[in-house]
């Protein structure tokens, strides 16, 4: 996949298919320290010790529909290409936190994309559950609640449809502000 | 600054509004959201629709995200439900596709017969 935020948006599904109500995504990037960092924490139903320790290999999957999990080993050996690794912590009934970690300057790494996009799909295609959505550069940081959007729509009396633009370009704008996604 | 009773009440009528268009939404879109589906370009697809359904001042259809179906040769798919019909699965499904399923089969009641991948 051509952008990190792609990669992004498949860990929230695994998660969102783990029955998560609340999703935590945290990007931290320091092109002074030279890291770029996403975590990934949901309150789904989570893996067992065995789980983690395989899910990484790309036979592993719980999904029936297919034979093989591609999602957590791609991105994986994303990590490692650059320079960087990919942890899973979690417990069964407790949650899951994936965390990436990879050299911000390396070759390999894969632009942060279109991270307005992959936020705002998630908050209209998965209503139910509360987004959460940091980010923090050298320059700042910003967060962006998908409550922000309910109560936007409250507000208006409007469709999701009608505060996907609006939502996006706020994003971006706030992404534009703390110089990230470089 | 919104309190925390705010933040819940808003919270809880998000949340009833939401059952609400649940329950009267006459099309339920869903767009496959697997590794497989989203290498072949499924955010791209679900944003084509939404911006289509915007577009068109759509009201009465609800668009969801879910996993790999199991048919990764065939994606992006979108499927297009609606309460006592046939349920229509689009293969291949590219963000121009995705809007002539807006436009034909949402808005229009006609399926987009030549993009079908399945019925059920
Ligand atoms: N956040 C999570 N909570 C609970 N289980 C998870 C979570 N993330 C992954 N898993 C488990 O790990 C398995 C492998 O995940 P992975 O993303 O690699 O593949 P997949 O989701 O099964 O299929 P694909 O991503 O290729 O469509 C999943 O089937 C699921 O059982
Ligand atoms: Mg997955």
């Amino acid at each position: 996949m051509r952008e990190l935020s792609l990669h992004i948006l498949d860990v929230v599904t695994n998660s969102i298919e783990a029955a998560a109500t609340r999703i935590i995504v945290f990007i931290e990037e320091s092109i002074k320290h030279n890291y770029f960092r996403i975590r990934i924490r949901d309150d789904g139903r989570g893996m067992s010790e065995e789980m983690v320790k395989t899910v990484t290999d790309p036979f592993v999957t719980t999904r029936r529909t297919r034979k093989v999990g591609m999602g957590l080993p791609l991105l994986k050996q994303l990590a490692e290409a650059c320079n960087g690794n990919l942890t899973i912590t979690s417990a069964i009934g407790k949650g899951s936190e994936i965390c990436v970690t990879m050299q911000h300057d390396h070759w390999n790494r894969p632009p942060l994309g279109d991270m307005a996009e992959t936020v705002v799909n998630l908050i209209v295609g998965a209503p139910d559950i509360h987004f959460l959505y940091r980010h923090s550069t050298d320059a700042g940081h910003f967060t962006f609640d998908s409550i922000w959007f309910q109560a936007r729509m409250a507000e208006r009396n409007c469709t999701p449809y009608q505060l996907i633009g609006p939502a996006k370009e706020m994003i971006k704008q706030q992404l534009l502000q703390i110089e990230a996604g470089s | 600054m919104k309190t925390l009773s705010d933040l819940r009440a808003i919270k809880e009528k998000a949340r009833k509004e939401m059952a609400a268009r649940e329950q009267s939404a006459k099309y339920r879109v869903v767009v496959a959201m697997g590794t497989c589906g989203i290498a072949a370009g499924a955010r791209a697809v679900m944003s084509a629709i939404l911006d289509e359904i915007n577009k068109r001042n759509i009201a009465d259809t609800i668009v969801t995200q879910t996993g790999c179906l199991g048919y990764c040769d065939q994606e992006p798919l979108v499927q297009v439900a609606q309460a006592d019909k046939e349920t229509i699965t689009y293969g291949k499904v590219t963000p121009e596709i995705a809007r002539r399923i807006v436009v034909d089969h949402i808005a229009g009641d006609r399926i987009v017969s030549d993009h079908v991948f399945m019925q059920t």
